[in-house]
């Protein structure tokens, strides 16, 4: 078990020095940073001081020690657009992705996993047939062209919602939260359900799948020989052996959230992370991508460590095997 | 002739004419990539001739609305151009890109996979390694971040020209592990069996055995995921030129068009980025069905 741990650990670590090499290169060699920095009217010899000054020409390995130092700090340097802190600028917005994406997994969870538990249960029911297809539409359907579609309905035709922006926000020392006020509540339903949209559909073939599976097992014939009601199996029995995988899906889509967020923030120009990223992927501006970069890889990888732990708490199955 | 004969006689082949759906949907398929390849031939007006433009005939709607010219069957954008006929050329961009990308993603994902496969040792363990690496991160991501590498890296002036090779590259480069996980476990059985051994024995080459005996027997998968990821690389396209990364608005792609048209819509002005898309989706759909029928048709399990 422990060795397991500090396996994953040091694999974890490794990942992320990985992602910060590329951050580093990113920054270091796509474009002159000495470039980026001054005007057209500095003479060389102030650039060669500039360099020096910025550790420029030291070593690869101590410039690249240095990055991932200041990178432990959250310090990614000045923005080229902007001409603030990096960091500042991730910090601004990290409350609106994260209230996003966290919103949004939610609401995937508590409407797939009925649909799902239905579905299995009824699979010849209308209702059932009709949430089949709507997954596949799910499936098939692009996010932005989802949203832009919620936008029409809702925003240019029925005008019932807001359709960009997050609304009033309250600020609370340093975090700042749409989910107080009513327009930002409004605002943050339809960006919300085109994030949720594709997880739901996953979701629910997941936990219908297993479901499924799990109801032809000898374990439910044997409580249903007993006489328990029919709720009691499906809910009690059946459904708490669909989860395992469910939780570890949902976990690992927890990641993926965050990555399509920069779809859904850029339909409803939602002032999160991934508008900060996809504007700085179009001005070019390497120290947001940089830093982007390595905080979306931390995040992927606590959250793959998690997942995997929770895995062995959740399954005594897999402690007997490891331990074997 | 006889290798028509020999396709028609095929389990595939009798899958397929009995399976409506995979009918349906490769019907459609064709129909689309024919209007694409056929664009100059069949769209009414050619939309990149810029002489042709009228600024006056700007923003007009699909015919069957008040004020509908029927010189423009599903109306124009804010440059007077026909939405049908960009379609009909948009269309070709995404559906290239999408060709094009499966391609580099299958070459880069069944050599390395056979390489790994075949030759296991460190060279498995460096390229898996890679792998894993590279799928716990979205493709897309993947795909933004190269593409914005390429913005770094190449000459303002040239991007515009550059775009398409840099789209098929980046989805290309974020789509290989499939196929290279897929590929190493088939090669890794194949190579323990007894023709393989007998063909080591006789003296072929490391390359030729590859090449004429395990590829082979690995492209099933192969193809299936392929058809699979098509449908995934035209929603990437889209996407990515819906971001304003990938395709120019000079030369659009039906995700291009989709941005141009977003931002009219809250003027009402829906057509000229829900046409677009509808195209989008029946394209996608269409070879996600097909894909769907191949993997249970080639799967002997579900027989």
């Amino acid at each position: 078990m422990l060795t397991f741990i500090l396996h994953r650990l040091l694999q974890s670590v490794l990942v992320i020095l990985a992602v910060a090499l590329i951050a580093f290169s990113l920054f270091r060699y796509v474009g002159d940073p000495v470039n980026a920095m001054t005007g057209q009217d500095t003479t060389l010899q102030q650039r060669e001081e500039l360099r020096e000054r910025l550790g420029l020409n030291d070593p690869f390995l101590v410039q690249y020690g240095r990055f991932v130092a200041d990178a432990a700090q959250a310090e990614f340097g000045i923005s080229y657009r902007h001409r603030r802190p990096v960091r500042e600028l991730l910090a601004e917005r990290l409350p609106a992705t994260l209230e996003l994406s966290i919103v949004s997994m939610a609401l995937a969870l508590l409407l797939g996993i009925p649909m799902g538990v239905y579905t299995a249960l009824k699979p010849k029911g209308i209702l059932s047939r009709g949430f089949m297809s709507l997954s596949l539409v799910g499936v098939s359907l692009p996010t932005f062209l989802i949203g832009i579609l919620l936008i029409l309905l809702f925003g240019v035709v029925l005008r019932w919602l807001p359709t960009f922006g997050r609304g009033e926000v309250v600020h609370l020392s340093g975090w700042t939260t749409g989910l107080l006020t009513k327009s930002g509540l409004q605002s943050l339903i339809l960006p919300a359900f085109t994030l949720a949209l594709f997880q739901m559909t996953l979701i629910m073939r997941l936990v219908r799948s297993e479901m499924l599976e799990v109801l032809r097992t000898d374990f439910i014939k044997f409580c249903r020989a007993r006489g328990l009601p029919s709720r009691l199996v499906h809910f009690r029995h059946a459904l708490k052996n669909t989860l395992v995988p469910v939780i570890t899906i949902t976990g690992l889509q927890l990641g993926s959230i965050i990555a399509f967020a920069i779809i859904t923030e850029s339909v409803f120009q939602w002032p999160g992370m991934g508008l900060l990223f996809i504007q700085a992927i179009t001005t070019v501006d390497i120290p947001v991508m940089a830093a982007y970069l390595c905080m979306v890889a931390f995040f992927f990888v606590v959250i793959n460590l998690v997942v995997d732990l929770l895995y062995f708490a959740v399954d005594p199955r897999l402690r007997v095997r490891r331990a074997a | 002739m006889s290798f028509l004969s020999g396709f028609t006689d095929s389990d595939l082949w009798h899958s397929f004419i009995r399976t409506p759906t995979a009918l349906v949907s490769a019907l459609l398929t064709l129909i689309l990539i024919a209007g694409a390849l056929a664009a100059p031939l069949v769209a009414p007006h050619n939309p990149f001739d810029l002489a042709s433009l009228d600024i006056m005939s700007a923003h007009l709607p699909p015919v069957w609305m008040k004020d509908g010219d029927p010189a423009f069957l599903l109306g124009t954008d804010d440059q007077g151009r026909d939405v049908l006929s960009a379609i009909f050329y948009g269309a070709r961009i995404s559906l290239l890109v999408g060709f094009a990308s499966v391609l580099l993603a299958v070459l880069i994902g069944v050599t390395l996979g056979l390489v790994s496969g075949y030759l296991g040792g460190r060279a498995d363990a460096a390229i898996m390694r890679v792998a894993d690496v590279q799928l716990s991160f979205p493709a897309i991501l993947i795909a933004l971040l190269i593409d914005g590498v390429a913005r770094g890296v190449l000459p303002r002036e040239a991007q515009e020209h550059m775009a398409v090779y840099v789209l098929v590259f980046a989805i290309g480069i974020s789509n290989w592990v499939q196929y290279a996980r897929t590929v190493r476990g088939a090669a890794m059985v194949e190579s323990r069996k007894e023709y393989v051994q007998a063909a080591r024995i006789i003296g072929i080459g490391p390359v030729a055995i590859l090449w004429r005996h395990i590829l082979p027997n690995v492209l099933g998968p192969v193809l299936v995921i392929a058809t699979i990821n098509l449908a995934l690389a035209i929603i990437t396209e889209a996407t990515l030129s819906f971001l304003g990364v990938g395709v120019p608005p000079t030369t659009p792609s039906l995700g291009t068009l989709i941005r141009i048209g977003n931002d009219y819509l809250f003027s009402g002005e829906w057509w000229i980025s829900i046409f677009p898309g509808v195209v989008l989706v029946l394209l996608v759909l269409s070879v996600n069905l097909l894909g769907d029928w191949l993997r249970d048709a080639l799967n002997p399990k579900l027989r």
